[in-house]
């Protein structure tokens, strides 16, 4: 890896010195990187559907003149000579767009002095390494998934001398194993170096679960019950709290589901704390403006909102104090603080109700008032008494997070697990989630 | 390019039973005005090869967005090697039947091409959509957005196949979003980037444009004051730009054969259709006819081949209401043993083809909007999706709209806000009772269908009249 990086990392460099030195008096640039060296190996049935690699590296350059700004993305091969003269297609062009397109009072330049670097180097199987690794392993299930891995980097640097580079090595595994009437448990494994005896050591946990699923479903009746969200339920709810949830600009505008918990409106419970933390270290600190997020960012404490995710350019506009937040003012570090729940009292404190492993598909159902929709998925089952009776047929959820993170939030566990983002829309995606289960009361299901 | 790509297929050393290179090239500008205000400018272009190696019956792929030759030659070599140590795992041994020869040439339909408009210009427009929007200080957001797209694929492969696509995309949005205290409103054209076609600017300012924005303004204030929409099981009428997610949730991802072969269920989920229900499943009304259609001209995804090279052509999918094909090319057709239609599709050069949706349509019934309304005694008529959510078996779903209307006595009465449907796709479908005419057909798509591993957003069009389905539970918001 440190050949590739060190090569990515010289030709970047170079880039940037020749769109500096192109630059004119009244101008500003930023350059962001996002590029990976990836292995996509795709399974079903304990066979392999797909695999393949993918080499790709995108640039977004940013041209700030007068008050008015537009970007070009571009590839970046690495090929110096290429890159460069893309750049500089790209420059010319955004020279002429600019000078047409109006005024943006609340555009934000360049302005800090920070600089950072971070290289992650992991031991990633090889190609051939692969499928022989994994699927022995696996050969007598229905194990379906895929694995991805390689190198991602995230750069910036910018007109004003700042620049990060941040590189890394690693590696997902995001499975299902599934019984022949569909039943199924999810597994991740991820890490930048791999451990067969711990890979083997997950498959067999997922095992064990997938033992528990033998029985026929349960149908439970649409109601309210007593239910039991474990960490990767409710990562899937923090995942679509980045949908204008935490953002400044969209409390501003009408947008964001804690409206309501600003104005003093609605409540949350005092057990429930969201934060930003980076110093779990597996995204980089950096936004597009290069500017640095604070180690810790308290979103929600003890159930009061403390604060909301403000860019620059939203700190100009509403007349605030900017803290790091990217240009989407979205969740890139998330964790919710864990309570005092011992995970293995977890079945006797929910008594009698649902236990749910995975949640699927969520969306607002009514954004300002909080109301959340979506399914139960994989691992999901009907508890009495403390003791699992049976699975239960998929059901659909529609409550609010004003109840369920509120008054209804009855525990929460007192370990934080952590949820990979295993996302590969255009690119890998980088970091994840880290969250307790936890148990709330009169969980509404409508179907 | 053709002709490069083929000199570049003919250099490559490499052993295999077939190979095939398909490059893309894609240039997209995106301008958003955010209440009047320049909120985002940029041009993105991405160029690459994708590199298919088919050895002892299983395709290993390499991507790489470097078109030199020792580039393409080190993707191919990987891929190769991807093969190879898959074969002795593979699924299910994949013919070269699977990519078939292809030579053809197809070009979207265009009147007035994307120079038409400067960047300023076209800021202008967006500009003046916005300050229309606000119709009102309760107007707390106008937002408006254009996105242009010139995407050209060449494909070239070993048993003879020249082929070559390019597309003519635009995709406009803009709303309104209205507040009085904790009442919050949003109204957009018939939803969010609902207005996708193939073709140019004449899609940005259309002869209604002015009416139009005027009205969403209006009506998301009108949102503020409207009763919730009632809780009840009653008849729902549904617009087209709503039909557009029934369809694209409901009856297309449903379809898809890699759900159905098991492939989509650790990500996107499985189907609650078998393979054995095809060409015997009862899935709706007599009324219901669903084509996939790639020749409409101007639907957002029209073409001439997929991305194996596999012949496109309108076909049902749904004939009377019964099952007859799935959403799949030869490669899952052969595994499944179903007919199916060419619709695996790649995002983009750095993805492999998967089952896809293409233009999925709802054919017209019988009964213009007025005589449709008419026949309805009690029910809501909906707009605009909102929100969307169904289970990873397409069965139980959710989905809220922007604005409803009741329908009372025939007639179109108070207008109503929040609401929101849900239903089983089988019961659902089985309740449609009327479709309405040609009249009432509108086309829409959307740039964000996602599925597969590793993950791909696609483009796919949904045209579809206006449907009346009996006994639905509709609600309202609040908590």
């Amino acid at each position: 890896m440190s050949q590739t990086v060190s090569f990515l990392e010289s030709s970047f460099d170079q880039l940037v010195a020749a769109i500096g030195n192109s630059l004119k008096p009244d101008e500003h640039f930023t350059l962001s990187l996002t590029s990976e060296q990836s292995q996509f190996t795709r399974f079903n049935h304990a066979k392999v559907r797909q695999t393949g690699s993918v080499n790709d590296g995108t640039l977004a350059l940013t041209l700030m003149r007068d008050q008015r700004s537009s970007y070009h993305e571009f590839p970046f091969t690495g090929d110096v000579e290429v890159d460069r003269s893309r750049a500089k297609t790209a420059l010319e062009a955004l020279r002429k767009e600019v000078s047409q397109i109006p005024i943006n009072p609340y555009l934000v330049f360049p302005s800090g002095t920070a600089t950072s670097r971070e290289i992650y180097t992991g031991e990633l199987l090889t190609i051939e390494e692969v499928v022989p690794t994994l699927l022995p392993v696996v050969a007598d299930l229905d194990f379906t998934g895929i694995y991805a891995a390689g190198l991602m980097i995230r750069a910036y640097a910018d007109s004003v001398g700042q620049k990060h580079w941040f590189a890394t090595d690693s590696f997902s595994l995001d499975y299902s194993l599934f019984t022949p009437d569909g039943q199924a448990v999810k597994g991740t494994f991820a890490g930048d170096l791999w451990n067969q005896a711990a890979y083997a050591a997950k498959i067999q946990e997922s095992r064990t679960q997938i033992s528990l699923l033998s029985q026929t479903p349960k149908s439970i009746d649409r109601g309210h019950y007593r239910t039991y969200l474990a960490p990767a339920a409710i990562a899937e709810m923090i995942e679509i709290l980045s949908w204008g949830g935490v953002s400044e600009a969209s409390y501003q505008q009408g947008g964001s589901c804690f409206a309501a918990l600003r104005r003093g409106e609605k409540k949350l419970s005092p057990k429930f704390t969201l934060r930003e933390n980076f110093r779990h270290g597996l995204v980089p600190r950096f936004n597009e403006l290069g500017e640095v997020a604070p180690l810790e960012l308290p979103i929600i404490e003890t159930g009061e909102m403390v604060n909301m995710l403000i860019s620059s350019k939203t700190a100009k506009e509403y007349k605030l104090a900017a803290n790091g937040a990217d240009q989407q003012e979205g969740l890139r570090s998330p964790e919710i603080a864990p309570g005092d729940l011992p995970s293995d009292q977890i079945l006797a404190a929910l008594g009698t109700g649902l236990y749910l492993s995975n949640l699927h598909y969520l969306n607002w159902s009514d954004r300002p008032t909080g109301r959340i929709t979506g399914m139960t998925r994989y691992a999901c089952f009907w508890v009495e008494n403390g003791e699992i009776v049976a699975p239960i047929e998929n059901l659909r959820f529609d409550d609010s997070l004003y109840q369920f993170w509120g008054e209804n939030l009855v525990a929460l566990t007192n370990v934080q697990e952590f949820i990979p983002d295993v996302g590969t829309y255009e690119h890998r995606n980088l970091g994840g989630t880290w969250v307790p289960g936890m148990i709330v009361n009169d969980f509404t299901y409508t179907l | 390019m053709i002709d490069e790509l083929s000199k570049l297929l003919s250099s490559l050393t490499v052993s295999a039973d077939w190979v095939g290179l398909r490059a893309t090239q894609e240039a997209s500008t995106h301008r958003t005005v955010r209440d009047g205000i320049p909120e985002y400018n940029s041009t993105s272009t991405t160029q690459g090869i994708m590199v298919e190696v088919l050895v002892n019956g299983q395709i290993g792929y390499a991507a790489t967005n470097s078109l030199t030759l020792e580039s393409v030659q080190a993707a191919a070599l990987t891929a190769q090697r991807h093969a190879i140590v898959a074969s002795k795992w593979a699924i299910y041994p994949t013919a070269i039947a699977a990519r078939p020869k292809v030579v053809e040439d197809y070009t979207s339909p265009i009147l007035k091409p994307f120079d038409a408009l400067t960047p300023g210009e076209i800021s202008e427009i967006l500009i003046k959509i916005c300050h229309t929007l606000k119709v009102s200080d309760q107007i707390v957001q106008t937002s408006a957005t254009a996105i242009t797209t010139e995407t050209e694929t060449w494909f070239v492969s070993s048993n003879g196949s020249e082929a070559h696509q390019k597309f003519w995309m635009i995709s406009t949005d803009y709303s309104a979003t209205a507040q009085e205290g904790a009442i919050v409103q949003r109204r957009s054209n018939n939803g969010g980037v609902a207005h996708c076609y193939q073709g140019g600017m004449e899609y940005l300012v259309t002869p209604d444009l002015w009416e139009r924005v005027q009205q969403i303004g209006t009506q998301a204030i009108e949102l503020l004051t409207a009763e919730e929409c009632p809780t009840e099981t009653t008849t729902l009428m549904l617009a087209p730009d709503q039909m557009l997610l029934q369809i694209h949730e409901s009856v297309g991802h449903p379809l898809e054969l890699d759900r159905i072969l098991g492939d989509e269920r650790n990500y996107a989920g499985g189907s609650f259709v078998k393979l054995e229900d095809f060409g015997k499943r009862v899935y709706g009304s007599p009324l219901m006819n669903i084509t996939f259609d790639p020749t409409v001209s101007g639907e957002f995804a029209s073409y001439r081949f997929d991305d194996t090279g596999t012949p496109a052509t309108r076909e049902y999918l749904i004939k009377e209401g019964t099952l007859m094909r799935g959403l799949g090319s030869l490669e899952s057709q052969a595994r499944a043993g179903v007919p199916g239609v060419a619709s695996t599709r790649a995002s983009s050069w750095n993805r492999p083809p998967i089952d896809r949706m293409g233009n999925l349509n709802l054919e017209p019934g019988n009964g213009n909007f007025q005589e449709t309304i008419a026949s309805i005694d009690r029910g809501v008529f909906m707009e605009a999706n909102r929100s969307w959510s169904i289970d990873d078996q397409r069965h139980k779903f959710q989905f809220s709209c922007e604005y409803g209307k009741l329908i009372e006595n025939g007639k179109l009465t108070k207008t109503v806000r929040n609401p929101n449907y849900r239903g089983i796709t089988p019961t659902f479908w089985g309740s449609l009772v009327n479709v309405g005419d040609r009249s009432t057909w509108q086309m829409y798509g959307t740039p964000f269908c996602g599925k597969g591993e590793p993950n791909q957003a696609i483009r796919v069009g949904h045209g579809s009249p206006i449907a009346v389905f009996a006994n639905v539970e509709v609600f309202g918001g609040g908590s």
